[in-house]
């Protein structure tokens, strides 16, 4: 069974629709990446997952369980975490805060699972009582998954999480997705440098114009002419 | 027929007072109901405009500053761009921050404007205050001046309507719906939302010192707490919100029916024992209080609601062909 | 010299602890529920008076009853959200400035039914100032006040810095929509922030009361200070505003002494003016504050 599923998904923000029906599910372990041009509906598709849209048709379900336009907290209770594009960290509060304030929900002890996070996220042991906001952009975007991973989420949603990163850092921040997938976690991942992102990925999906395009395995819409021309021709400008 | 007579005045008197204060309910409609800004200082801009014009109308008295003996037209004018450069100063500060700000300064300014009118003496009279000041048509036998003024506030009441009715159709008035909902939008659009805003927090201003001006010529005195300032300024909040913001009508009946209420239960209440009477003073304004509390949770649109001058119906993708 | 520090600095200092603890309700509802609330001052006055009914009825010092009476308070605080503000919480927050700005006037109105308007006094009898190397004189409910305030400020301090949920109040404070997608109870949150900010509200009153006398204009001849002392600080940083709550204080005393010539160099029925002087300068040279808080 999938963790997670979206099954012909239709919705929007007020008058507005985004969604014209968008399906996609992510397996157990996997790295699932959606890519697409701009105003695809790639980020709200993600949205909708976390109940941050309404949806006005289709079905979101988790484990089977149907979370469709569930709120925001109650789909953290049942382990889905989040990490949106843009403030996603708490800049005045300290990393080691922010990682506190992932465990947020949780009622049992969290430091365990603290110190196995600093393992994964070296430079945030190192920095554990400096403010987040004095952070550089990488190092954000790493307290920022590690706060999400607090929870030992069902699965992983990234937003874009190397928008706005210096090349160098893009590569880093995939490595991390791939590490902290590799301790069992699967991730949801909206991309703009889809290439990089489709190398990573056991699977990818296409949107455009709220609609699936094309699915596939991460190497074959690599490899796929059309994907090719659409989304990674310019190389930078995908 | 005394009786009869007494009712009479009394009902001038209520309706002068109503159009008074549908002035300044139109002046905080310009700013809260188009615009979205926050005045809280109401009766400070309300006591700038009564001060001017007292001051600039009296007769010579060795108490406070006057003796000018201007006319009534220009002691008006001057009221009102007193207060308007007042008040341009205010949103120079204020009105490229959030509206909470805008409304902690206008508290503020209204209090400071206390202490001036509490502390300068030699110009106010201190707390003792300006008193003899004309009043048009004082001349006129009874009830033919009581009568004549009330021609006079009730005329401009319907001449500023009017004014705004047409500002609120012209492209002007669709800018400032347009700012109030969405600043973003209205940014892209390329228009320079602070200079908008300004203008309708100094023209609301204006109209305020202009209603300040009338009730100290209908009142022939005026002083620092003529009106407990914290009282009036919520007065004019509650008459606008439950007649209706952004609705000129509304802000107008609002005024004339919460004046109505709060004059009436005035004088039930002022014939209750004195101990009481004072009590209970506090249990209208708590009452007035819960009014506001009410209409803002149920009733947010007021007795008139929003009239869009072209209403705009957005086409929804999902329902127009070209969506599937 | 010595006078100034016995009429003019250590007033300053007792007037600025009470502005700081009343500006720190302010600055964590304003950071926290994005709201200027215009009705904290008159929380402060419904705290004293409740305070005064129970030392009234038990014959005890105020600071004995106080934890009682700030505990009332913060129920009343909490059920004023519940019926007042709540309902807007999804709303633009400038309505619930409005409902806030007609709290004001309601608690006072409430206060002024049930105890009238007559000046009260908190303590009776005159104190005997201690004095010090002859010539410093500190009255003992100066002491007091001071100290009482730094142990509620270090309260304070180790709520926000130690606890989890002071540290979901500065989560929330940065960003209540991250806030949200974390899993955070909001809610929670808010009724913490309104139980620090009543209790706060209630001990300075009360150090107010002591201080001077018991009337119904207080809590809103308080309400400029305090928004100053925030603004001063920074919205969303309490130490901030406990600077801004003392520089206020100190600046309001220290206005009329007669630094130049004899007579003062402000006019001291325009005191109350120096927090505003103050708030308008802070907004024009620099809105974020001392301490770089929000600026919405």
């Amino acid at each position: 069974m999938s963790v997670l599923e979206l099954d012909a998904v239709v919705g929007g923000y007020g008058d507005t629709q985004i969604l014209h029906g968008v399906s996609m599910k992510v397996d157990p372990g996997e790295i699932v990446v959606i890519i697409g041009p701009n105003g695809a509906g790639k980020s709200t598709a993600m949205k909708a997952v976390f109940g941050l849209l309404n949806l006005s048709g289709g079905k979101v379900s988790l484990d089977g369980e149907d979370i469709t336009n569930m709120p925001p907290e109650q789909v953290v209770r049942h382990g889905v975490c989040y990490v949106p594009q843009t403030s996603n960290i708490f800049p005045s509060l300290t990393v080691e805060e922010n990682l506190e304030m992932g465990a947020f929900v949780r009622e049992d002890d969290f430091q365990p699972r603290l110190l196995e996070l600093y393992e994964v996220f070296p430079p945030l042991a190192e920095k554990r009582k400096q403010t987040a906001g004095t952070l550089s952009g990488g190092q954000r975007q790493m307290v920022a998954m590690a706060k999400a991973m607090m929870l030992e989420p069902k699965i992983l949603l990234l937003d874009e999480p190397t928008a706005g990163l210096s090349p160098k850092y893009r590569g880093e921040i995939f490595s991390i997705v791939k590490t902290v997938n590799a301790t069992g976690t699967p991730i949801l991942m909206v991309e703009q440098n889809a290439k990089q992102a489709l190398k990573i990925a056991n699977r990818g999906y296409v949107l455009v114009d709220g609609k699936n395009k094309f699915e596939g395995s991460g190497q074959n819409l690599l490899d796929d002419p059309e994907v090719a021309e659409m989304f990674l021709g310019g190389g930078a400008a995908a | 027929m005394d009786q009869f007579y007494g009712i009479f005045l009394y009902v001038i008197s209520l309706l002068t007072m109503g159009g008074i204060y549908a002035i300044l309910a139109l002046g905080l409609n310009i700013q809260w109901g188009f615009t979205g800004l926050f005045n809280a200082g109401i009766a400070g801009f309300f006591a700038i405009g009564a001060y001017v014009s007292a001051i600039l109308t009296t007769a010579p008295s060795v108490r406070h500053l006057g003796g000018y003996e201007l006319p009534y037209i220009v002691s008006f004018v001057v009221a009102m761009i007193v207060s308007g450069i007042i008040a341009w100063g205010v949103g120079k500060v204020c009105l490229k921050l959030r509206a909470d700000y805008l409304a902690i300064a206008t508290i503020g300014i209204a209090e400071i404007f206390r202490l001036i009118l509490k502390n300068e003496t030699w110009a106010t009279n201190g707390p003792r205050g300006v008193s003899m000041i004309p009043k048009p048509f004082e001349s006129l036998p009874e009830p033919w001046n009581q009568l004549a003024f009330l021609g006079l506030i009730l005329a401009t009441v319907v001449a500023i309507y009017f004014l705004l009715e047409t500002a609120r159709r012209s492209p002007w008035g669709r800018v400032m719906t347009a700012i109030r909902e969405n600043e973003k939008s209205a940014m892209a659009a390329g228009k320079d939302i602070e200079k908008f805003r300004m203008e309708a927090f100094v023209v609301g201003c204006m109209l305020m010192a202009l209603a300040g001006a009338f009730i100290a010529h209908y009142l022939k005195f005026i002083g620092p707490n003529a009106t407990d300032p914290m009282t009036s300024t919520f007065l004019v909040w509650v008459m606008l919100v439950v007649g209706g913001s952004a609705n000129n009508k509304g802000a107008i009946l609002g005024a004339f029916l919460m004046w109505t209420i709060w004059s009436a239960s005035e004088i039930l209440t002022s014939r209750l024992p004195d101990e009481l009477a004072i009590r209970t003073a506090y249990i209208r304004i708590f009452l007035i209080g819960l009014a506001l509390q009410i209409f803002l949770q149920r009733y947010p649109k007021g007795i008139f609601p929003e009239v869009r001058p072209k209403p705009e119906r957005r086409v929804n993708p999902a329902e127009s062909p070209a969506g599937r | 010299m010595i006078e100034f520090l016995n009429f003019y600095l250590i007033p300053g200092l007792v007037l600025g602890s009470i502005y700081a603890l009343g500006a720190i309700g302010i600055t964590l509802t304003f950071s926290i529920l994005r709201f200027a609330n215009f009705a904290h001052g008159e929380t402060m006055l419904l705290g004293v008076y409740i305070t005064w009914s129970l030392v009234q009825f038990s014959g005890l010092h105020p600071l004995i009853v106080l934890p009682v009476a700030a505990m009332l308070t913060v129920l009343a605080v909490l059920f004023i959200d519940r019926a007042f503000y709540k309902p807007f919480r999804a709303s633009p927050t400038i309505m619930v400035v409005i409902a806030s700005f007609g709290m004001m006037l309601m608690i006072r109105s409430v206060v002024q039914f049930i105890w009238g308007v007559q000046l009260k006094g908190m303590t009776q009898g005159i104190q005997r100032p201690m004095v010090f190397f002859d010539s410093l004189r500190i009255s003992p409910k100066h002491v007091m006040i001071i100290s009482a305030t730094i142990v509620l400020m270090l309260a304070v301090h180790y709520l926000l810095s130690r606890t989890k949920i002071g540290k979901a109040m500065r989560a929330m404070s940065d960003s209540p929509e991250l806030a949200k997608l974390t899993g955070i109870d909001t809610e929670k949150v808010v009724r913490m922030t309104w139980i620090v900010g009543g209790a706060l509200a209630t001990a300075a009153g009360v150090f107010l009361a002591i201080d001077t006398h018991i009337d119904t204009n207080m809590g809103f001849k308080m309400l400029l200070p305090m928004f100053a002392a925030a603004i001063l600080g920074g919205i969303g940083r309490p130490f901030g505003a406990v600077a801004g709550g003392l520089i206020i204080g100190v600046v309001e005393e220290i206005s009329s002494y007669p630094w130049i010539g004899t007579e003062p160099l402000l006019n001291p029925g325009y005191k109350a003016g120096v927090a505003f002087a103050i708030m308008i300068a802070m907004l024009l040279w620099r809105p974020s504050g001392l301490f770089k808080g929000k600026v919405f």
